[in-house]
């Protein structure tokens, strides 16, 4: 497997342009088939006429109003999620970190049944999905600073007990809620890109990081390798971890507001990008943004189309597809 | 070339007493040898030179100016640090590992180099494990592993080399080796300063010895006052026989 690594450094600048050209191709068809397929298929005739300012006025309303803005959608949660796991692992020198492992997205779950469960609808679920994934945040490292020390074991630990005890008041509100509000925040639950409209700023933020990983991207390379080794080559350490955990709950919250709770993105993207490309963050980085997406819009592609007319949580897809992926790459990795 | 100086230094290991604080300056073309039993603090001594710990007590200078008020680039670009114990993250190529030794010298927006790459290969090669460039750095033995982390250090070029136990793992060949590379770096202007658990390698590559003892007391000076055998008996607690074999003296535990 690692005879097709190629080390990044040997190559230059010239060495990220062709893997993510490629990864940034698959994500353009992956946008057009998202845009085509669903409970009525547009032509390939129908979407070349409209992306030209044609078309009629029913595919136009389908194309642009609905299945674009879902599939960008779509495209900035996947890529938001996959940025978080893949800052998240070099954080905690853990390929098993992701946000959903550390609980932020349980604070999210947990905000955003509660605005549910209150009645509350719309932009307060999403704010309160946001409080949630923060305060999460803020749990998770305050009670792993502990009295000092912040090993990054410690930070996994407290963050999977966190997880786990907001998967309790999960289950504890679908308990104690009305029986007509269960199926949507059931649907919330396992992650949903039905009302996801406005991919805006999620996909702004996805910019932004993105650009941010290639100036930081080598002292991540050497964080990676452990703090003090890190310390002892020049990164200033603590800022630097502090600003990872920033952007990666903030990436997640994110992610949480635009479509619930998806597993697996942030946990298997990475995992599969480093197998083929090494562990450069100069490349892994955009590289996650870019296959996280593309994941994501077929996933959501599938959803919409397996069981048409009807809609499938998407979160119930990435699980499904996820799952035996992670388990097949970790049996065969040595 | 770099003087690391430290003024009444009392290195912070948790629950000790202060006991002697360390007066002294690594200068250029020195090889400092710190030998101590089990426990004694010459980790916690060689990290707190590097400045990745606090000391309790007492100022440390880098060619005059505070330590703790230089930013960590700036100290990385001067001082190199050979860890003791290392730990695998992600897989990483040898390669790879060799070149982040050059961190410190590229601004956040470069690329490595050829230059770079030359220079990481060359310590690769001094160290004797160019023919593993490709490997995984999990695949190693440990002598390997020494071996790729001292590389590492020699691509990062430091003025001030601080190595702890640099000849753990080794066989005896490249013990010799890696003590002559770093006399090698010394006699070229750098400051040289080992942990050591061999009394003879220190007494055949070292100039000055510093010994630090369990209780916090220490003592430094040229090798010769340092290493004679009422001393170092009671440094470990052990009865050393003693001979003179190829112009050094060779310290043997008896029982």
């Amino acid at each position: 497997m690692h005879a097709a690594r190629h080390s990044l450094a040997a190559v230059g600048h010239r060495g990220l342009a062709f893997p993510l050209g490629l990864l940034a191709l698959a994500a353009l068809a992956a946008l057009a088939l998202s845009v085509a397929v669903g409970s009525v298929t547009v032509t390939p005739a129908e979407l070349w006429e409209v992306a030209l300012g044609g078309g009629d006025a029913l595919s136009r309303t389908l194309v642009l109003e609905l299945r674009v803005p879902r599939a960008l959608s779509a495209f900035a949660t996947g890529g938001l999620l996959a940025l978080a796991g893949a800052l998240m692992q070099v954080l905690l020198r853990n390929p098993l970190a992701d946000p959903y492992v550390l609980g932020l997205s349980g604070g999210a779950a947990v905000g955003a049944l509660a605005a549910m469960l209150a009645g509350l609808g719309g932009l307060v679920i999403s704010g309160s999905a946001f409080a949630g994934a923060l305060a999460s945040t803020l749990l998770v490292f305050g009670l792993a600073h502990g009295t000092g020390s912040w090993t990054p074991a410690r930070l996994l630990l407290t963050g999977v007990v966190v997880a786990a005890g907001w998967g309790a008041v999960v289950t504890l509100m679908l308990a104690v809620s009305p029986a007509e509000r269960l199926p949507g925040m059931l649907y919330w639950l396992m992650g949903d890109l039905s009302y996801a409209r406005t991919p805006g700023y999620a996909l702004a933020l996805l910019l932004g990081v993105c650009l941010l990983a290639f100036p930081l991207g080598r002292s991540l390379n050497v964080l990676a390798r452990g703090a003090l080794q890190a310390a002892a080559l020049g990164v200033a350490v603590r800022p630097l971890e502090w600003a990872i955990y920033v952007a990666a709950s903030l990436l997640t919250a994110m992610a949480v507001t635009t479509a619930g709770s998806i597993g697996f993105v942030g946990l298997v993207v990475p995992h599969m990008l480093r197998l083929v490309l090494g562990n450069d963050q100069r490349l892994i980085l955009p590289a996650c943004a870019l296959a996280g997406g593309t994941l994501l819009m077929l996933a959501d592609a599938l959803a919409r189309t397996l069981i048409a007319p009807e809609q499938l949580p998407v979160g119930v897809i990435t699980a499904l597809l996820g799952v035996p992926t992670f388990l097949y790459l970790l049996y065969r990795s040595r | 070339m770099s003087r690391l100086e430290a003024r009444e230094l009392v290195i912070d290991v948790p629950g000790r007493r202060d006991g002697r604080s360390l007066d002294l300056s690594l200068e250029p073309g020195q090889v400092w040898g710190v030998l101590g039993p089990n426990g004694a603090g010459k980790t916690t001594l060689l990290h707190t030179l590097a400045g990745l710990r606090a000391p309790r007590r007492g100022t440390l200078r880098l060619d005059g100016e505070s330590l703790s008020a230089l930013s960590r680039r700036r100290v990385a670009r001067a001082l190199g640090l050979v860890f003791q114990e290392r730990q695998d993250g992600f897989p990483a190529t040898v390669r790879e590992t060799a070149l982040i030794g050059r961190h410190p010298w590229l601004s956040p927006w470069q690329m490595e180099g050829g230059e770079d790459l030359k220079l990481a290969e060359a310590a690769l090669e001094r160290l004797d494990v160019a023919h593993l460039a490709e490997r995984l750095v999990s695949t190693l033995s440990g002598g390997e592993r020494q071996r790729l982390a001292i590389a590492t250090v020699l691509t990062q070029a430091p003025a001030i080399w601080l190595a702890d136990e640099p000849t753990n793992h080794l066989d005896l060949h490249h013990q010799t080796a890696v003590m002559a590379l770093l006399a090698e770096q010394a006699r070229a202007g750098s400051a040289v300063m080992l942990c050591l658990h061999d009394l003879n390698l220190a007494a055949r590559w070292c100039d000055q010895v510093l010994l630090l003892y369990p209780d916090g007391e220490a003592c430094w000076g040229p090798r010769d006052a340092m290493l004679v055998p009422g001393a170092l008996e009671r440094l470990y607690g052990q009865r050393l026989a003693t001979a003179e074999i190829d112009g050094a003296p060779v310290f043997v535990p008896v029982r």
